[in-house]
């Protein structure tokens, strides 16, 4: 593993008077699949919006690709917010899929796809539709390019949302939970496109309870309690010898 | 019993003299009233594109994290909801007679150069804007609960897409709020078309004032109140059958399904 893509370094944030992260360091390398799990309210979904600044970070330095994440430091190290456009240009190379699927339900599949391909990398429309069909067939779903979001069963939302965000060329993908919403049945074809995207070298970090894809797909695995990183390490060896007690507990309720 | 009812209005609609079918019939097409119309058509739609326009405007601002400018929001809301249009159509014609050259400055101008001399404008700017300003308060409402149907997961994916704040409100948000703001939008344009009537006290001759003029000089009152009234009543219904279709448009991907059907 090469190059970090993401750096974390005592990432606290923070809602009124709660202390949602309490200090996070991770570093996730170009080309690895970051696996976070960790109970509910713990700072997981927090975490990994904090990384394309859909919430901004209140101590500690959180890096992508070697930027500062929303802010910039000028020459006396004094610390400016991006404004609008800049944040958007930042978040233009990081793709991020919601446990809600969150499709533009006025849009077709297609739609979705070429929407911020046209609008914001401003390419070629013509060019952009065959791009977006060539996605959609990476997600098993070309037949489908012309149905609106509330005609695909949650499974294809799911996998349009990723063709969506894969339709940016992003170097680092963001996945929170994005299986937990789904039935049973439509959970394995999500967690094969994401395989797929795996192989291919994507760099990832994937909030989860999939155990099995964490163990068979995950380079690391993080435990998260009470906005902190309890644990972390190879996928096998978190799950199978957890060092921590409150890692044990929660991978007993899990499995 | 409702059937006689209605027969029995049918029958006096039809045999009492006093309804006077054939002057109606004649002043249907009056060139006055024609002219009236015309002009009450055009207060609806300058007020309406000026209420719309400013509404929206209104309601991004109302919503905005900067409290100075979500406070002049709020308190143009205020005011304008909390005076009469009455009393803003009559202090707008004012300020407009008193500052003929301020219309330079409105929208449309550029239309009024020409006719600066004219009186008559500055009052016809005057009503507009006092219905316009009026209207852009209540849309505005209309406009921040339309935004507010739509979830924030939207406007989240679309951020995280790298789209700006006003991309995302122009493409993802404000076409999903269309169908919460169409209806009431539909509504308030039937209202306003009622409403240009008040400009009649301000000397403009719109529908309303056209056959006030009539019956001052004829005395025959109900026969050209029900023109009036036929006219209105002809506008408000082709502005329900634009309305319906408009909403059909803005509701795709809730109700409009592709050929083929559900998946699984
Ligand atoms: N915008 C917000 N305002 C206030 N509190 C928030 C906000 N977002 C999250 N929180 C709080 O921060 C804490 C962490 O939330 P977060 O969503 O990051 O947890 P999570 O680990 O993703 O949990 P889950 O597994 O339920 O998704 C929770 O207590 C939550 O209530
Ligand atoms: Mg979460």
């Amino acid at each position: 593993m090469s190059a970090p893509v993401v750096v974390a370094d005592g990432v606290r944030k923070r809602f009124g008077d709660v202390e949602v992260l309490k200090g996070i360091d991770l570093t996730v390398h170009s080309g690895e699949v970051m696996c976070i799990i960790g109970p509910s309210g713990s700072g997981k979904s927090t975490f990994l919006r904090c990384i394309n600044a859909l919430e901004m970070v209140d101590g500690g330095r959180l890096f992508v690709q070697g930027q500062l994440v929303g802010c910039r430091a000028d020459a006396s190290g004094e610390l400016y917010r991006l404004n609008d456009r800049e944040v958007a240009k930042c978040r233009q190379h990081i793709g991020m899929v919601f446990q809600r699927f969150n499709l533009f339900p006025h849009m077709t599949a297609l739609q979705n796809v070429i929407e911020a391909p046209t609008r914001v990398a401003g390419r070629d429309r013509s060019r952009a539709r065959t791009d977006g069909m060539e996605m959609l067939r990476r997600v098993g779903l070309a037949d489908r390019a012309d149905a609106y979001p509330r005609d695909l069963s949650g499974g294809q939302q799911q996998r349009v949302a990723i063709a969506r965000a894969l339709a940016m060329e992003p170097e680092l993908m963001l996945f929170d939970e994005p299986t937990s919403a789904l039935d049973p049945e439509l959970v394995g074809d999500v967690l094969d496109v994401m395989r797929q995207l795996a192989h291919s070298g994507m760099t990832m970090v994937v909030v989860t309870h999939e155990m099995g894809f964490a163990r068979e797909v995950g380079d690391s695995l993080v435990f998260f309690d009470d906005g902190a990183v309890v644990e972390a390490g190879h996928p096998g060896d978190v799950i199978n010898h957890p060092q921590h007690q409150r890692t044990q507990d929660f991978l007993a309720r899990v499995s | 019993m409702l059937l006689l009812a209605v027969a029995m209005l049918a029958n006096s609609l039809v045999t009492n003299a006093a309804w006077d079918w054939p002057l109606v019939w004649r002043f249907l097409f009056a060139r006055t009233v024609l002219h009236g119309l015309l002009l009450t058509l055009e207060f609806t739609v300058f007020a309406m594109a000026i209420g719309i326009a400013l509404g929206i405007v209104v309601a991004v601002m109302r919503m905005s994290g900067n409290p100075i400018v979500s406070g002049v929001a709020w308190a143009y809301a205020w005011f304008f909801r909390g005076t009469p249009v009455l009393v803003q159509i009559i202090f707008w014609s004012f300020v407009g007679a008193l500052y003929p050259y301020l219309s330079l400055g409105i929208p449309f101008g550029h239309e009024f150069v020409f006719f600066n001399s004219n009186q008559l404008i500055p009052v016809y700017v005057g009503v507009v804007l006092g219905l316009g300003l009026n209207e852009a308060a209540y849309m505005s409402e209309i406009v921040r609960a339309g935004i507010l149907s739509v979830d924030h997961g939207q406007s989240e994916a679309a951020a995280a897409l790298g789209m700006q704040h006003r991309l995302v409100m122009r493409r993802i948000v404000l076409p999903q709020a269309m169908r919460i703001i169409i209806p009431p939008t539909g509504n308030e344009t039937i209202s306003m078309l009622k409403t240009t009537s008040l400009a009649s006290v301000v000397a403009v001759t719109e529908l309303f004032k056209a056959v006030q003029q009539i019956y001052g000089a004829n005395y025959k009152y109900i026969p050209l109140l029900v023109v009036a009234s036929l006219w209105y009543l002809l506008v408000t219904s082709v502005l329900s059958i634009g309305q319906h279709y408009i909403e059909k448009r803005f509701s795709r991907g809730v109700t409009v399904r592709p050929v083929g059907g559900r998946a699984r």
